[in-house]
This record gives C-alpha cells, structure tokens and sequence, in this order.
C-alpha cells in the first residue's frame, strides 16, 4: 500500500523543494492581522475547492462512474448565493438554498445512472454542458459582486487557518469515518468491482450509486461558494471552469483506479495538493505564461508515468490487497 | 424504449436551456422572425459571440438599444462562443436576405467560406469588436472596435507620468493568446521603454478575478518589492485589490494599480481609490455601428477601420461617472 502513495508524496516534495530554491522564503509564515500568512497556506486555501471536489469525485470513481458536471454545478451555487445575497437576502439562508439547490442536481445525475442505466460520461455530460447555461440564467450573464462579512468568510476567512480548508479537510476526515469504520467504503468498491454480482449479494447498488452522485454534488456545490466567496463575486462563465478534470486527475494521481473499487483518500489528498502546488509553483518561480501549460504537462506525466504499474513492479514490490488507511 | 425516452428528454432540456440562454440575453433573439422585405428599413443580421461577460452583455444591450433608436430591424443571435453557431447564423442571414451582417468573431481564422457567400448574395459585413485573419479585405466593409495597442499605451503614458518613483511593475496579463492580452501587453511595454520602470513579473489572470488573485498572492511572495500592478482587465485587478489587502498593504497607496475596462466593479473601486487609474475599452459600440451600416446599406464609402470612442479615468472622473455607468 504504502508504495502507492510513495510517488505522489515524491512529486510534492520535489516541487517544494524547487520552490524553496528558487524562493528562499517560500517555506516562511508569519502572522498578518490574526492569521497564518505565507506560500503554503496560499496553496492550502487555493487547493481547498478542488481537494473538496476531489473527494466527491473519488466515490463516483470507486463506483466505475466519473462526475463530468462538478465544475458547472460550483458555478451554479456561487450564482445562486450571490444572486440571492446580492438582492437583500441572508448569506446562511443563501447558502442553504445554493445546497438545497445543488443536491437536487446530484439527484438528477444519480437518477440518469442509476435508474435509467445511461454511462455516467454521458449522463454527467448533459449537466456539464447545460449547467452553465443555467448559472448565466441565473446572474443574467453578469459577474454578480457582494459584499456580505458572514459569506466572504467561507473562502478568504481565517481561523489562524483558512476556513476553506479546515472545511475541506473537516470533509475529509468525516468521509475517512463513514466509508473507513464502517462496511459503507467495501460497499462502494464492491460496486464499482461489479455492479451486478454486488446487487446479487444483496447490496443495495442502485441507493449506493445514487448517494454518491448527490455527494459529489453538494462537495462541488461547497466548493462554488468557496470559490465565489474568495472574490466575493458569482463569475458565471469561469467559476470552477475545467476543475473537474482537476479534480479527476488529484484522483488519479493519488493512485485510485478509473476503473472503480479500491479508492485512497489520502492520495486524492495528495493529488490536489500537488495540483495546487504545481499552479503556485508557475507563478512563483516566474514561468512564462506560453509554456505554463507545457511545464504543467511534464510534471503530470512524470508523476503518471512513475505510477504505472509497469513501474511498480520493475521496482519488485507487491501490492497490498486491501484496507487501505483513509 | 427507456433510452429513446431519455435520449428524447435530454434532447428537449438541452433545447430549453438553449432557448432561455439566448432568450436571456436580449428579447429580439428570434430566429424565426419573419423574411426581410424591402420596406425602405434596414434589416440587420447580428452574430453575437455569447453573454461571457459584464462587458459582452453591455454590447449586446448597446446594439439591441441603439437599433430600436435607429430604426433598424435586427435579427440577432447569440453564438455561446462556438464559431459553427456564428457560421450557421451568418448563413441563416444570408438566406433571409437581410440588408447588412454585423458579427463579432470568436476567433480570428476560418471565414472565408462563409463570408465570401455573404459578399456573392451581395450583403455588406461588418465586422465589431474582433477582427478576422484574411487576406481578402474585401471580404467585409469595415472594422470596428477598440485599439488595444493605444489602450496598453495610455495605461503606461499615465503611469510614466504619475510614477513618483515606483519603479517595479507587475502585470497580470489576459487569456495566453487573446488578442486583447498580446496587444495591450505591447502598448504598455512601448510607453515604459526607456524610463526607470520595468515589468519584474508577468503572468497570465485568464482576465478571471479568481485568477487575478492567485497570481496576485504568489507575486506578493515571490516578487520583493512592487510598486504598481498593471492588469490589462479590471476583474483581474479586482482580485489583485483582495490578495493586497490580505497581505497588509493598501491597494491604491502602497501598490498603485492600473487595469482596462472600466466596467462598473472596475469603477466603483477607482472611486474608491483602491485603483489608480482605468482606461477604458468601450463596449457601448451600438450607436457606431448602426451609423456605419446605414453607410454601408446607402452605398457610401466608409473608412476600413473604425476605432471606439473610449477615454480613461482618474478617482476624481471615476466618481462623477459611476452614477451613469450601466454595465
């Protein structure tokens, strides 16, 4: 077990190390007006959304489906925050409406799997494509500024730490729980292994697929007010734009399989901040904007190209079989 | 039986969702409106990028307003910023026979074909906003739309002018390619040439807020000392102000920062003196237009490239101007 992770924790190490080269002061912090201030909690803070989305999406992937409507269904929550805020309204009743909202697009996606049985790429698709649409319906194609205390807290607040990222990593650890300690996390792989002879042995796959679909949408929904928040402002067009291919490649580089069952936690954990830390690193170290992309590109497949498990077994190790540590 | 059933109900959501997206963004997006006849009115076809932004919908409205003022009956549609959409709308003009085609193109190349079909059906083009990459300048009347190189140059002449001895720039540039973000990058490079200032560090916003503030906050860090923030849109600059702010400083004061656009967000914080200096790209290009293409229609010469009136402001402007400004 312990090798799968050992790459991508390689990969964040090396990239730290680079920017401490490059920038002596990367690693230092210090307090500014009551909280921690510094690269690496710039990093924390910008990486909470996609490591929340990340989460959702390492569920839908151990069940052998892939949530393509992530990134639409965040920019639909901070449209309709704001929006509501924007005419008058109560950030927390906002919010809750945003969720209410959000969870109801995770039905639509869950119903479309697992009731109708059409391939999750295609089912989430329709939402990725039309969820936009109704994100601009709703801010009327205007970038909806608000200046409300209690919201900007969600994603530029502190606690010493960021909010946003006590949230993501408070998500994190209650999925840990759930799936962890109890049989819910080998109900999702069994799943994802195979549907039908999960269903013959009594489980209750149609409910499981369902539920995580619904999740996936209200960690997404989570993260677009995090996302809205940090600017104070809903941007219909670009708020969570491609951040679900973020958040599924923090999936795979942190070593779960598309092809569902066994997942890791702690390597979608890994995998976002190592995204996060890539982006951070363009910026910091002064990477010319035409070759970010390329930059970007070499590190990934580096980090995929080490995982494969080809390579794996050159080095001679044996995977571990089950129990993975969330 | 099922699937066909889902396949029919996904096929009718897509086409609501796509009707209430462009029903959105103006009343006058009827497709099937009825054939253009000669009652002595111009008729105009007009290809509409998408609703992407605050600045793109107040063109959109600045058309449909100024044509309603003007008298001309316009067909408009909205492309959702895919180039097949404009193409097929474009063609669609062409078959009712309107009297003059208006667009904005989503990209620069591939419209000859379609363009060269208007100019046989004799329909004049003209083009708003974006150019178009063609050798054949025949292909449409004329150009009309902003000089990002003059407005790159403005934000440097102001700054060469009020530098009191900042000398460190950074630049928080548009979407890697646009053609606003190379342009306005150049003018600024051109009118700081020569003096004290320099750009210690460039690098892409994507013209998002949330994009300006991430650049912004790994600048903070990395770059020593910074003097002024040059971004060539004001949602970047926007979200340079909060990565400011949170490390401390004052924007507008200890970091002077210039942006482009002049969209109302943009105004309120000049106002507010947390930006310095805003040039303007105006938006409101329906008045112009509409001129032009009675030009055009009537069969009188018109100059190829027009450029937008727009100005720049200062605090002191931007606080008499913000109560008139619409978008």
């Amino acid at each position: 077990m312990k090798n799968r992770l050992l790459w991508p924790v390689l990969a964040l190490v090396a990239l730290l190390i680079l920017n401490v080269v490059v920038t002596p002061t990367f690693f230092s912090l210090r307090l500014q007006d009551g909280h921690l201030y510094g690269s690496l909690i710039d990093i924390l803070r910008n990486g909470a959304p996609t490591l929340l989305i990340a989460l959702g999406m390492t569920l839908v992937i151990a069940t052998r489906g892939i949530d393509l409507s992530v990134g639409a269904v965040a920019a639909i929550a901070g449209a309709v925050t704001c929006t509501h805020i924007a005419a008058g309204g109560n950030p927390w009743v906002a919010m809750g409406l945003a969720l209410a909202l959000c969870a109801v697009l995770g039905l639509w996606n869950g119903f479309l799997v697992s009731v109708l049985g059409i391939q999750p790429i295609i089912a989430t698709l329709v939402l990725m494509t039309a969820g936009r649409g109704i994100a601009m319906l709703i801010t009327e194609g205007q970038i909806v500024t608000v200046d409300s205390p209690v919201y900007r807290q969600v994603g530029a607040g502190f606690l010493v730490l960021p909010i946003a990222i006590l949230i993501s990593l408070a998500v994190l650890g209650l999925v840990a729980l759930v799936t962890r300690r109890t049989a819910l996390g080998l109900l999702i792989e069994s799943v994802g292994v195979n549907p039908s002879a999960s269903r013959l042995a009594g489980v209750r796959a149609r409910t499981i697929i369902w539920t995580v679909y619904v999740f996936a949408a209200l960690c997404a929904a989570v993260a677009g007010l995090m996302i809205s928040s940090n600017v104070s402002a809903a941007d219909a067009n670009n708020a969570g734009l491609w951040i679900e291919m973020d958040a599924i490649l923090a999936v795979v580089i942190g070593g779960t399989s598309l092809a569902g069952g066994r997942y890791s936690l702690t390597g979608t954990l890994l995998g976002a901040l190592i995204i996060q830390t890539l982006t951070t690193t363009v910026y910091t170290i002064g990477i010319k904007p035409e070759i970010t992309l390329v930059f970007k590109a070499v590190v990934v497949i580096a980090v995929c190209l080490m995982q494969a498990p080809v390579r794996v077994r050159v080095g001679g190790r044996v995977r571990g079989k089950q129990g993975v540590p969330a | 039986m099922l699937k066909k059933i889902t396949t029919a109900a996904a096929a009718v959501l897509l086409a609501a969702l796509t009707a209430c997206g462009s029903g959105g963004s103006g009343d006058a997006g009827s497709s099937g409106a009825p054939k253009a006849n000669d009652d002595g009115k111009i008729t105009m076809g007009f290809a509409q990028v998408g609703a992407e932004s605050g600045w793109r919908t107040a063109n959109t409205k600045s058309i449909q307003e100024e044509a309603a003022a003007a008298g001309v009956d316009l067909k408009f549609s909205d492309a959702q910023q895919k180039q097949e959409n404009q193409i097929k709308a474009i063609r669609s003009y062409i078959q009712q026979k309107v009297d003059v085609i208006a667009f904005s193109p989503v990209v620069e190349t591939g419209w000859d074909a379609v363009l060269l079909e208007a100019k046989r059906a004799n329909i004049p083009v003209i083009l708003t906003d974006r150019a178009v990459d063609s050798d054949d300048t025949s292909l449409y009347k004329t150009f009309l739309g902003s000089d990002f190189v003059e407005e790159g140059k403005k934000a440097g002449e102001w700054l060469k002018a009020n530098a009191g001895g900042a000398k460190n720039v950074v630049e928080l540039q548009g979407t890697t390619g646009a053609a606003p973000a190379i342009d306005r990058k150049k003018g600024f490079e051109d009118a700081i040439a020569g003096t004290d200032l320099k750009i210690v560090a460039t690098q892409t916003g994507d013209f998002t807020r949330s994009g300006g503030k991430q650049v912004m906050e790994a600048f903070l860090k990395s770059v020593p000392q910074i003097d002024v923030v040059y971004a060539h849109n004001d949602d970047m600059g926007l979200g340079a102000i909060e990565a400011i702010k949170a490390a401390g400083k004052v924007p507008g004061k200890d970091i002077k920062i210039i942006t482009v656009d002049a969209v109302k967000d943009g105004m309120t914080a000049l106002a507010a003196g947390e930006i310095n200096f805003i040039v303007e790209c105006n938006p409101l290009l329906g008045k112009q237009l509409m001129e032009l293409a009675k030009k055009v229609v009537a069969g009188e010469e018109v100059p190829p490239r027009v450029v937008t009136e727009e100005g720049t402001f200062t605090t002191e402007q931007a606080k008499t101007e913000l109560p008139n400004r619409k978008y």
